[in-house]
């Protein structure tokens, strides 16, 4: 038992190195000196406060898409339609502070008011997903995958149509709403203890329900073997279903956040990738939702440290994303590697 | 094509599948190999198709010893196999199947295979359109397509593993016809069934195995009684019967009816009474598959009702049946039975069925230690369900069983379980008849039929028997039944014949 422990601490650790060092590589391909540039993401992250700042911005939404595909992995889903969930709930919130933003209602309800919308926006978008796969068997990566392309369509169509701006349609969205619509935030800043306080109660919500619950226990057999879940009496579409409108509905909170907190206003690309990076932090963990918090800060940190990267070395700071997909990628090769390893001794 | 086996042996973990068996097929001779299920004929001709490698022992083709790699290498060397569900692509055209398996240049040459799968095809006398797409031909066309392919590619030694199955009457003329003429052009041919009268009215030579071993060989003229004690082995001691003679009735079937794409079982009237045992006995894929899985809700029936204590469920689904005390319990255990990657106390938790929110623990992992308890399960509550043995895995499925059962449907009760396994399982089983469960089961074990069985159906290509009462059924008989003698002719297998048999 103690010998397996420390081989599986190898092979993890043995992926971390080589991810290291094939980014290593490639920073030195692009030209630029590789630790210095590793230093430089680090000062990058933590160097100023307004940078740590932005990094608890960028934590929240992630947090909130890994526990929701942190529902559908657990349900054996593979939930890509994660991104247009994140956007719908953003149309949906912002749809709503439009209708509102006018009437005499009180900010705070009308806040209140576009969150719960942008919850009811990603949950639809999800069902819809689910709904595909249960009743058309159209699987839930291409179905997903279609919705994602809707979103985005749909998105840029009222940003550049009915919710243009006054004069002319741009890229930079919608027009931004009053301050007074905004999730209250730290001063000077974007970063709203609100939006981080309903992620966190998120992700542990997520963990206690796959931890301790029936409902959990039920999901995770519905997602191991559906044959064998039915035969034990559990409704197995329909736990599918449920698992899909939750993930949809932290993603659509996430989207709704984006709005009321981060850009007051509709972006063509609201979601930002926060829904597939989301899945790469649950493989990166395992599906385990005690390390969400953590990995996820890890992200967020390495996005905003590689920020960096573009101002010094002209390096895109896509690089962030060069850096965690490897990462993903060659953690998963050592866990492959880890079992046949295992299975030839 | 002399086929010769030398001493093959293969073992698949502790089943013994092989052992040491010899037999040499001469070019132009249609070998029967019979023997019932697990009797390891499957896995000698997959050694033979390249499929398997022997543990130890010898091929010759020819007189030359060979090693077959793969099936694809088989082919090359002039074997080929056909399977009894055919390894075709439904959503391709006839003609692209046709030229799947041939190694050729980047551009197939189609006008050149189209004219040779004419060719070929009217020298059988089949009629295929090769236009036509794989997924609109029938079973028996599927077949033929199956052998024009394997002799264009060059086959010598043709192996065809229960051909005969889901086929029409006019199709199986036309089968044998075609595996004559193969035979006299020189290639040897070896014919897998358990249908007695087809082996006795095709074979050249039959040869037998039972439990790995070739057992023995025959010639014709066949008789029949000798192939079936070769099969089955001697008299069998008949176990104590039920003494519960109970008359309430748990189950009614009023003409059932279930059908999938290859077989139909028509109009079963069974009773099954309080605490009554009724073993299922026949070759597998023979039909009572679809029978318990339509007994149990989990295939809809296409006519006839289905009645649990009085209540007609027909058309219900699963969930319903186990509402009313029904429990299925499949052959699969780790696919269909049990959850991979969770541990025994979930399992346990899992089965309760609870209607609160959070789960005790404490309490989940103290009922599955009093289960583990209970049923002699070697194992812990925190062991994965795919770390325990077969036996235990097995133990578990019943002790995930709820208390009070009407009717209990099981596939394969004892399946690769040791005698110490089975014995117990059964006497678990025992009691819960005792207590009034009434017991279906599947078994390709003529003796646990018969030791166990207070009746008896026997299933023969989607026929079914009356209820047999087990205390008057020789094994003789059954082994015959089983392999399709003595059934009188009925008008429900003309039905049959009418629907599979319009492509012939």
């Amino acid at each position: 038992m103690k010998k397996n422990t420390w081989i599986n601490i190898g092979f993890q650790a043995g992926a971390l190195v080589l991810a290291l060092l094939l980014t290593t590589l490639l920073l030195v391909a692009a030209g630029a000196p590789p630790f210095k540039a590793y230093a430089s993401i680090v000062s990058g992250a933590f160097g100023k406060v307004g940078n740590v700042e932005n990094i608890l911005i960028t934590w929240s939404p992630l947090l909130l898409t890994t526990a929701g595909v942190l529902i559908t992995f657990a349900a054996g889903l593979w939930n890509i339609g994660i991104e247009g969930q994140m956007a719908v709930g953003a149309i949906f919130t912002t749809g709503m502070l439009r209708m509102l933003q006018h009437s005499s209602m009180s900010p705070a309800l009308i806040i209140i008011l576009g969150i719960l919308a942008g919850i009811l926006g990603g949950a639809i978008w999800a069902v819809l997903a689910g709904l595909l796969k249960i009743f058309g068997g159209v699987n839930e990566i291409f179905g997903g995958l279609g919705l994602n392309f809707v979103a985005t369509a749909l998105t840029i169509y009222l940003v550049f149509g009915p919710w243009k701006r006054p004069g002319v349609g741009s890229m930079s969205g919608t027009q931004p709403f009053d301050q007074k619509l905004w999730l209250p935030s730290l001063p000077h800043t974007e970063l709203s203890l609100w939006a981080l306080g309903l992620s966190l109660l998120v992700i542990v919500i997520v963990y206690f329900l796959l931890r301790g619950t029936h409902f959990g226990l039920r999901l995770k057999a519905v997602g191991k073997n559906p044959k064998a879940a039915l035969l034990m009496g559990i409704p197995t579409w329909q736990y599918s279903i449920f698992a899909f409108l939750l993930c949809g509905a932290f993603a659509g909170l996430a989207g709704a956040i984006q709005v009321v907190s981060v850009y007051h206003r509709l972006l063509p690309n609201i979601s930002n990738g926060y829904g597939f990076l989301g899945l790469l932090v649950a493989m990166l963990i395992n599906y385990q939702a005690i390390w969400a918090a953590p990995i996820a800060f890890f992200f967020a940190a390495v996005n905003i440290g590689s920020v960096q990267l573009q101002i010094i070395y002209k390096l895109d700071s896509s690089f962030a994303g060069v850096l965690q997909d490897l990462l993903v990628l060659l953690v998963l090769l050592g866990e492959g590697a880890r079992q046949r390893f295992l299975r030839k001794n | 094509m002399n086929v010769e086996l030398k001493d093959i042996h293969k073992t698949f973990g502790a089943v013994r599948a092989n052992v040491g068996i010899n037999l040499t097929i001469p070019a132009g001779t249609i070998q029967g190999i019979l023997g019932e299920n697990g009797a390891g004929k499957s896995t000698l001709m997959k050694i033979l198709s390249g499929f398997f490698k022997a543990d130890k022992g010898e091929i010759l083709l020819d007189g030359q010893p060979v090693t077959i790699h793969s099936p694809a290498d088989a082919i090359r060397q002039g074997v080929g196999m056909l399977h009894q569900d055919p390894l075709d692509f439904p959503p391709l055209r006839v003609i692209d199947d046709f030229i799947l398996g041939r190694k050729g240049g980047l551009i197939t040459n189609q006008a050149q295979a189209t004219r040779d799968f004419k060719q070929l095809a009217e020298q059988f006398s089949f009629s295929i359109d090769p236009e036509a797409y794989v997924d609109s031909l029938t079973v028996g066309e599927r077949q033929q397509l199956e052998i024009l392919r394997l002799i264009w590619l060059g086959a010598q030694v043709l192996i065809f593993d229960e051909p005969t199955t889901g086929i029409s009457a006019a199709q199986k003329v036309k089968l044998f016809a075609a595996l004559r003429l193969l035979a006299q052009q020189g290639k040897a041919i070896l014919f897998v069934s358990h249908k007695l009268e087809d082996v006795e009215g095709l074979c050249d030579c039959v040869a037998v195995l039972r439990q790995g071993v070739l057992i023995g060989e025959a010639k014709p003229p066949y008789v029949t009684k000798n192939l079936v004690e070769m099969m089955f082995g001697k008299e069998i001691s008949v176990g104590e019967r039920n003494p519960c003679g109970a008359q309430d009735v748990t189950v009614n079937l009023h003409a059932l009816s279930v059908e999938d794409y290859r077989l139909k079982v028509r109009n079963v009237n069974l009773d099954v009474h309080c605490g009554e045992v009724i073993g299922l006995a026949g070759m597998e894929g023979s039909g009572q598959g679809l029978f318990l899985r339509a007994v149990a809700g989990m295939l809809r029936t296409v006519g006839g009702k289905v009645l649990i204590n009085d209540a007609d469920l027909t058309g219900r689904s699963y969930q319903v049946f186990k509402r009313h005390g029904v429990a299925f319990l499949p052959a699969a255990r780790l696919e269909e039975g049990m959850v991979p990657g969770l541990n025994l106390t979930e399992h346990f938790v899992l089965a309760e069925e609870s209607k609160q929110f959070f789960i005790n623990w404490d309490q989940g992992r103290l009922l599955a230690q009093k289960r583990i308890n209970e049923f002699n399960v070697k194992g812990t509550p925190a062991n994965t369900v795919e770390s325990l043995s077969g036996g235990n895995q097995q133990r578990a499925l019943l002790a995930l069983l709820r208390d009070q059962l009407s009717l209990l449907l099981l596939e394969h009760p004892t399946r690769g379980l040791d005698i110490e396994s089975t014995i117990y399982i059964w006497k678990k089983l025992k009691e819960r008849c005792k207590q009034g469960t009434s017991i279906l089961f599947i078994s390709s074990d003529l003796e646990e039929i018969l030791q166990y069985s207070d009746r008896i159906l026997v299933f023969f290509s989607g026929r079914v028997t009356p209820p047999l009462d087990a205390t008057g059924l020789s094994i003789d008989k059954l082994g015959e039944l089983i392999g399709g003698k003595g059934w009188p002719a009925s008008p429900g297998d003309l039905a049959r014949e009418s629907t599979s048999g319009k492509g012939a």
